[in-house]
């Protein structure tokens, strides 16, 4: 393998992990912030997918159809909180029931479950684009994914710092705190659950935009690749106190991403890849465990 | 005023498990009054108070407030005009969160939780002279995380939470027993004064006998779901942790204890 081969490989990684940041910003808040396992967003990620695909072949401008993606995502999140705080329902059931629910939807949005758009202007490949200078063409799209990665991060973090965020995260830090400060912990959910999920689909749309294609079998293993990229990005730097958790798990995500390509690229194939995606995920797991006993045995000893 | 209005609670119904706490029990706690409640475990202390604030439902009865049937309001509506600390310090605070957002969050109770700052800096200067006071050195560590804090701090900072904005009823669930003696005493004290200060109605659950005789102006002893002692005014002064005891063992010895 070339040096410029390896380049590659490794740019499409990095620009694949910053896509998948955005994922793991919104289970950032299911996962850490609220400790709700979220399985709705295998689906809410495809359904941004389906949705900027959709948007994006009938002339949409691909910015707006982001936007789009990510309020049906909201509208996704939604659906699971009130499964959950309505009716009741165990949080990992109303998340695989709108989960379920949502496959269907997503090929009712799409037509079909594979909705190519190569000839449309995209996110990333458009007149704008093209009339960039030589130097810069190469990187657009690793710059184009990185202002969005860097607006969600911002955004988030801006929110986290407001009433509402304080909200939230006592929601998911004491629960009984939110409940005395006479607050529904119910509603609190909800809305984490609406920011998450629409945080995903937003990544599910960029990816697409990406891909310059929707394909339903897109979002199978999303929960794992944003789980792992949190567990790694918050145990790699949970000494680092001055770095943001929202920085972490994006840094998380594009290392997953790297170890992820670098095992396929040791001969396995592109079909291998959700297999590599699993394994590793166990390793990380077992991995974050034994750091942890280890330092249980420290405060013992 | 509060009211509790011929209540009935049984737990488990329908099992060989069941057991009836509360049947047509009644009480009234005057406005402003603070009432100590004793009693052994299980004799139906922390579900009275449980009750009152809506964490369970009863079967049978009325729970007023000023005379307004609240029985069906939902726990957390209630809390709009109770304060709430629990015996688990962890229970008032957020850990992850720092002192200044704890107390950022807690002076925010009754109004919007919208998109602004959600740290009040403009009031750290009040949050440090309410704090310094209290001799525990919580004012300079405002920037602290609350789970780094050993639990009388934290004891602290959830009764000051739970009382720094208007409420009229204060609800404490034995706040002090899971405190070292020193600190628990200085939670008492704390207790006291805010309690006076803000002209509270306050009901407190305790074990310490001696907080039940010297504090509050009305004093309860439960047994099995009754009220088996009620003592306020000149009665409530002179009683003494002997009497009380005495009827502690009274009571022991009829349950074959």
């Amino acid at each position: 393998m070339d040096f410029a081969a390896v380049i590659d490989i490794v740019m499409g990684a990095v620009e694949q992990g910053l896509i998948y940041g955005i994922l793991a910003l919104g289970l950032l808040i299911t996962y850490r912030i609220l400790d709700f396992p979220d399985l709705t967003v295998d689906s809410s990620f495809p359904l941004g997918a389906a949705i900027t695909a959709v948007l994006t072949v009938n002339g949409v401008n691909p910015l707006l159809s982001l936007l789009c993606a990510a309020a049906a995502g909201a509208l996704a999140g939604l659906v699971t909180g009130l499964i959950h705080v309505r009716c009741h329902v165990l949080d990992l059931l109303s998340g695989i029931i709108t989960m379920t629910g949502l496959y269907s939807i997503n090929l009712r949005i799409a037509g079909r479950a594979n909705l190519p758009f190569f000839a449309s202007a995209t996110l990333f490949k458009n007149p704008l684009t093209k009339s960039l200078p030589d130097w810069l063409a190469p990187y657009s799209t690793l710059v184009i994914i990185l202002l969005i990665v860097l607006a969600a991060k911002l955004l988030l973090d801006a929110y986290l710092r407001t009433k509402a965020g304080f909200l939230l995260r006592a929601a998911g830090d004491n629960a009984s705190v939110v409940t005395t400060l006479a607050r529904d912990v119910g509603s609190v959910k909800i809305v984490g659950l609406m920011i998450a999920n629409a945080l995903v689909a937003l990544a599910g749309a960029v990816m697409a935009q990406h891909q310059r294609t929707f394909d339903i079998s897109m979002g199978t293993g999303t929960m794992v690749t944003g789980l792992a990229s949190v567990i790694i990005g918050t145990n790699l730097f949970k000494s680092a106190g001055w770095m943001k958790s929202t920085t972490m798990v994006i840094i998380g995500s594009v290392l997953y991403k790297l170890c992820v390509s670098a095992a396929i690229s040791c001969g396995l194939e592109a079909q291998d890849m959700k297999l590599v995606t699993a394994v590793l995920f166990l390793l990380i797991l077992v991995a974050a465990q034994t750091q942890f006993k280890r330092k249980k045995v420290r405060i013992h000893a | 005023m509060l009211e509790l209005r011929n209540i009935s609670k049984t737990y488990n119904p329908g099992t060989v498990h069941e057991t009836c706490l509360f049947s047509d029990f009644s009480l009234k706690i005057e406005e402003g009054s603070f009432v100590s409640v004793v009693g052994s475990n299980g004799s139906g202390k922390t579900s009275l108070l449980n009750i009152l604030c809506g964490s369970i439902p009863v079967d049978g009865g009325q729970i007023l407030i000023d005379g307004k049937d609240i029985t069906h309001r939902k726990e957390f509506r209630r809390y709009a005009r109770i304060g709430r600390v629990y015996q688990n310090p962890s229970m008032g605070t957020c850990p992850s969160m720092t002192i200044l957002e704890n107390l950022s969050l807690a002076d925010n109770k009754g109004r919007r939780y919208g998109l602004t700052a959600g740290a009040n800096k403009k009031r750290i200067g009040d949050y440090k002279a309410m704090l310094a006071p209290l001799g525990l050195g919580l004012e300079d560590k405002l920037g602290i995380a609350v789970g780094s804090l050993s639990g009388g701090q934290r004891q602290t900072l959830a009764l000051l939470m739970a009382t720094m904005t208007p409420i009229d009823f204060l609800i404490l669930d034995e706040h002090t027993a899971a405190l070292d003696p020193k600190t628990a005493e200085i939670v008492m004290r704390l207790t006291n004064s805010i309690v006076q200060e803000k002209k509270l109605t306050t009901l407190m659950v305790t074990h310490n006998l001696r907080y039940a005789v010297e504090y509050g102006d009305r004093l309860l002893m439960m047994h099995q779901g009754q009220a088996v002692l009620d003592k306020s005014g000149e009665e409530k002064i002179r009683t003494t942790v002997d009497d009380l005891l005495g009827i502690f063992n009274e009571i022991s010895i009829e349950c074959g204890n």
